[in-house]
């Protein structure tokens, strides 16, 4: 059997559910409402397995499924050399969500990464502290930052309300996904010009270390052509 | 790959080298408290060493290197001068799948010592090439003190000089930044913007001020934007010559006699210059080969930012391998970590695990 992990909930899930349905595989969940438990029809020799989309990334990578959809930024910021782990085989045209740096709006002298690297060497000189950045993202954020030559920041961790860090005095910026930047602009705050970090979307992985003995790899040759990816894209 | 034993075996005979030229073995913990780490290299060290939790003391890390503990142990009240020397693991996360190691033992040899830095400078690099004298390894100089001397005699705004130098260590920002100044690369749009509003006396924003960064700071900061804008740009044969020493790559004699066709005309530089002739004699009468020792003015800019003089390393052959060895001048560092007081220090550690490596494959 071929194991495809898809999001457990919500409008992910109904859109992976849409995604699957119009190239001919249907994909639904069974028993009560509460129950993580699915079926197949449409495709042989494939089985769904309900699961949280932020562990998606490390099923994948511990191979336990073959097959799994979650966004683009949590595979690049949950796993190390992510390409070499899992390959990518479809972008999926949902899930569109942009990870990006923003300051408070009330900072006329910051647009750009110079400026807050010019912003953050000061803030360490006068507050005996790095400028503090607030995400979840922590590989995608500091990668980016130092491929920009970006000093004198440290990241702290927010795993949620990220936005209200600044006002809080627990962060002094943040690097969060954002899709039309409501919620931004309501917490005082703007993107960066050059200060975006990632485009994420969701996306159908495929796991290196998975068995693709015993059939898995036929089966997935034959969904090549239906889903439209490479068949030698693993 | 040596075993752990074979590099153990590879330690010892280091070690017991070291405190025959005269050191003092000293003890570092494997659990540091990362506050200071994190402090002085910044997130870039998260990546790199093992963070974990203690419940009563906060964010720990496995030792990254023993310099941080050795300076901090020195600097609370150990006797002038001082040699030290230590042999342990430290332990790097690798972020990338390669054959690079996580944990590997380092001995290391530190000499504290106020009276000749030029000497200093060569005792640690002459006792090293003596031990990895049999291993025939291509050694590496050079010098950041030069560098930073010639940021610093740029005819220029100071505030320009202290970005340039604070980037000496990430030289693709550093490029930047000398391209901005340099008035070869135009200005960015949104800064454009915001010099022709601030002209204009317009309104910057309405927006409420959120966060720790005052009203103050910004005001300082759109009047360094203000006087930079109206600063002229460095000049094209300034740069020029700053790039010509950056790109410079030669056998120590010749270097050294580049570098003084430079100061003539960078009289900044010709003090640096001064102390590497003088650390040149001194590796010259402890019968190192200067005339085959390669010099390479950025040598040292891609490592962790601590360096502020002489560095060296040892390279095995493969550029992408890590050194064998490697070192140099941290005299900033100590005042950092001294709380306000200083000494000159140098110092480099060696991976006995990859002489033991190379030791086998000569043999065999």
């Amino acid at each position: 059997m071929l194991k495809l992990g898809i999001p457990s909930k919500g409008r992910l899930m109904e859109q992976c559910f849409d995604w699957f349905a119009s190239r001919g595989i249907t994909l639904r969940r069974t028993g009560s409402d509460r129950e993580y438990a699915g079926a197949v029809e449409g495709a042989d020799g494939l089985a769904l397995v309900l699961l949280s989309a932020g562990e998606i990334p490390r099923e994948l990578a511990a191979g336990r499924i073959h097959l799994g959809v979650t966004g683009s930024d949590l595979v690049r910021d949950k796993l190390a050399d992510w390409d070499r782990q899992v390959a990518e085989l479809a972008p999926m045209g949902f899930g569109h969500a942009d990870l990006i740096i923003a300051v408070p709006a009330s900072w006329p002298d910051v647009d750009t990464l110079d400026d807050l690297d010019a912003a953050a060497a000061a803030f360490r000189r006068s507050h005996g502290h790095r400028l503090r950045i607030a995400t979840k993202y922590h590989r995608l954020v500091r990668e980016f930052l130092t491929r920009n030559g970006v000093a004198d920041y440290q990241l702290v961790d927010s795993q949620g309300a990220t936005e209200g860090t600044v006002k809080n005095l627990t962060a002094e910026a943040i690097a969060d996904i954002t899709s039309t930047g409501e919620t931004l602009r309501a917490n005082h705050l703007k993107i960066l010009a050059d200060g975006l970090v990632h485009q994420s979307q969701a996306t159908l992985y495929a796991a290196r270390a998975a068995d693709w003995e015993n059939g898995a790899a036929e089966t997935l040759a034959g969904l090549a052509p239906r889903l439209g990816f490479d068949p030698k894209a693993l | 790959m040596a075993l752990k034993g074979a590099a153990r075996a590879e330690a010892d005979r280091l070690m017991a080298a070291f405190r025959a030229a005269g050191a003092v073995p000293v003890e570092a913990d494997i659990l540091q408290p990362a506050e200071v780490l994190l402090d002085l290299y910044g997130e870039d060290i998260r990546a790199r060493a093992y963070v974990t939790a203690d419940p009563l003391r906060g964010e720990m890390m496995l030792r990254p290197d023993f310099t941080v503990p050795v300076v901090q142990m020195h600097m609370s009240g150990g006797a002038e001068p001082a040699r030290y020397c230590y042999m342990g693991e430290v332990f790097r996360k690798q972020e990338h799948l390669t054959e690079r190691k996580s944990e590997y033992f380092q001995v290391g040899y530190e000499v504290f010592d106020r009276a000749n830095p030029a000497l200093a400078d060569a005792e640690v690099f002459a006792l090293f090439a003596d031990l990895l004298a049999p291993l025939r390894l291509r050694a590496v100089t050079g010098d950041i003190a030069i560098l930073m001397a010639a940021v610093q005699g740029l005819r220029t705004l100071e505030s320009r000089k202290s970005a340039l130098l604070r980037h000496i260590w990430r030289p693709r920002r550093f490029t930047q930044l000398l391209d901005r100044f340099g008035g070869r690369a135009p200005v960015p749009e949104t800064r454009a913007r915001l010099l022709a509003a601030l002209a204009a006396g317009e309104t910057l924003t309405t927006a409420p001020r959120i966060g720790l960064r005052s009203d103050a700071e910004i005001a300082a900061r759109l009047a360094a934007l203000e006087a930079d804008a109206q600063a002229a740009p460095i000049a094209a044969e300034e740069v020029a010559r700053l790039e010509d020493l950056l790109n410079l790559s030669a056998k120590s004699p010749a270097a050294l006699a580049h570098l003084r066709d430079l100061a003539r005309e960078m009289p900044a530089i010709a003090s640096a210059t001064d102390r590497m002739e003088a650390r040149l004699d001194a590796l010259g009468a402890k019968g190192v080969d200067v005339d085959t020792l390669d010099f390479e003015a950025s040598h040292g800019r891609t490592t962790l930012e601590y360096y502020d003089g002489f560095v060296f390393s040892f390279h095995g052959r493969g550029p992408d391998l890590p050194p064998i060895a490697s070192g140099g001048r941290y005299d900033a560092l100590t005042q950092v970590l001294g709380q306000g007081r200083s000494i000159p220090a140098v110092g480099g550690v060696i991976r006995p695990g990859l002489v033991a490596d190379l030791t086998e494959g000569a043999s065999c």
